[in-house]
């Protein structure tokens, strides 16, 4: 039998999601031989392959490209994980949300302290995706079927979460392993 | 009047005393029914609901509600938890609760009712909130985007300080804590040896050049669920 494969991403994040996900240590060669990575940073294979068992989504939704490859995973995952306080809540992109964008692209591009901007050019190029109005959690766009906060999670609650969903358990994660940061 | 009455929370038969709130004939009986605006220094109002309980087939604040003899209780009914659980979720998401920088993380008792209900995101949709940071106060700091406007410190400083540092002020969901003073906190007589520093269940005041002391795995609820220590009790 194929080994049930697993993609990963990390959409308005910082990374350090998947900084945890390798914090599991030697567990990962534990991991490799149960499961087989499909699309993901750490292949950088750039597009589900083929139907996935779990997809696990760091970050939450802040431009329309997060919105595409959100809607990718949950269309080829059978169990879609949003894992991190970003994927979860919002997190820290989500500061942005009660100020308005523009507010927030003339601070970014033409105003900050150390911006050197003297025509007050903000990028527009259209390979660059649109910003969203807000930072939406993941579980606002598509649904999602685990939500594991932190920030980030614990390498134990992300090994605690993937191997019971690898020998068929629902995921309950012990007291200390659920956290918000 | 007697001096001891009998009620039965979920079956079981508790002495009180008349006079006793539920909630406090269920603590020294070792129940924890959960709570957020209730604290056993202040005057209770009832406001949060967290403590609701169904008695005698009527939903009740435990908090204010004096026991009567025969009372019949309930308090972990998988409704009473959802409506808990709803209300804590509603919180979460009409705030802006940023637990990875908060300096309360760990000790906040809206995050560890949290925990304990195992809330892994709330089941509302966000709304981030435009709030203030007062940061006037030269050890005080004051953010409202943190506020669950339990009142807590309001009636700390009455009852406690003896001043009258914070009011409730606006109706619905512009209702905020507002500050006794010509601008901001720093305007008050607040000082930080005030009761109504330490009572905010929340990051939303706290104390500066403080924050962050203990290490995770030592703070307030890292390892032990809220409400242990009432549960403890019971013997
Ligand atoms: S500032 Fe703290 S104590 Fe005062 S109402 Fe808000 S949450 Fe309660
Ligand atoms: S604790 Fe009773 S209403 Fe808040």
């Amino acid at each position: 039998m194929s080994k049930p494969r697993v993609a990963t991403t990390s959409l308005a994040g910082c990374f350090g999601c998947h900084m945890s996900l390798l914090d599991i240590d030697d567990r990962i060669l534990q991991l490799i031989d149960l499961v087989e990575f499909d699309r993901s940073p750490v292949d950088d294979i750039k597009h589900i392959s083929q139907r996935c068992a779990i997809g696990l989504v760091e970050g939450g939704c802040c431009n329309e490209e997060n919105v595409h490859v959100l809607e990718e995973f949950r269309a080829n995952c059978d169990v879609l994980i949003s894992f991190g306080d970003c994927a979860t809540m919002g997190g820290i992109p989500a500061m942005r949300n009660n100020i308005p964008l523009e507010e927030c692209i003339d601070e970014a591009y033409r105003s900050g302290p150390t911006v050197y901007n003297p025509q007050g050019i903000v990028p527009d190029d259209p390979e660059i995706p649109l910003l969203l109005d807000k930072v939406y959690p993941a579980h606002e766009v598509v649904k999602i079927d685990y939500c594991l906060p932190g920030c980030p999670p614990s390498a134990d609650t992300l090994w605690a979460a993937l191997t019971a969903l690898l020998s068929g358990q629902p995921i309950e994660l012990p007291y200390e392993l659920l956290k918000y940061d | 009047m007697s001096d001891s009455v009998t009620i039965t929370i979920d079956g079981r038969n508790i002495e009180a005393r008349p006079g006793q709130t539920i909630l406090e004939a269920a603590d020294a009986a070792g129940i924890y029914i959960p709570r957020l605006c209730s604290h056993p220094d202040l005057k209770p109002i009832g406001s949060c609901r967290v403590c609701t309980v169904v008695v005698d087939g009527r939903p009740q604040a435990a908090c204010v509600k004096p026991v009567m003899d025969g009372m019949v209780v309930q308090n972990s009914t998988p409704e009473l938890l959802q409506h808990r659980r709803n209300i804590v979720d509603m919180m979460f998401v009409e705030g802006n609760h940023f637990c990875m920088f908060c300096e309360k993380s760990g000790n906040c008792e809206l995050q560890a009712m949290a925990y304990r209900f195992g809330i892994t995101a709330p089941q509302y949709p966000f709304q981030f909130p435009e709030k203030e940071v007062d940061a006037s106060h030269p050890d005080i700091l004051l953010d409202h985007n943190r506020c669950i406007m339990c009142a807590r410190c309001v009636r700390a400083s009455q009852e406690l300080d003896g001043k009258n540092v914070f009011q409730s002020i606006g109706r619905g969901f512009a209702r905020k804590i507002g500050v006794n003073g010509e601008r901001a906190l720093g305007d008050t007589d607040m000082a930080a040896t005030d009761k109504a520093a330490d009572i905010c269940p929340v990051g939303c005041i706290v104390r500066k050049r403080v924050g962050f002391e203990k290490p995770i795995g030592q703070r307030l609820y890292d390892t032990r669920p809220i409400g242990s220590d009432i549960e403890e009790v019971r013997a």
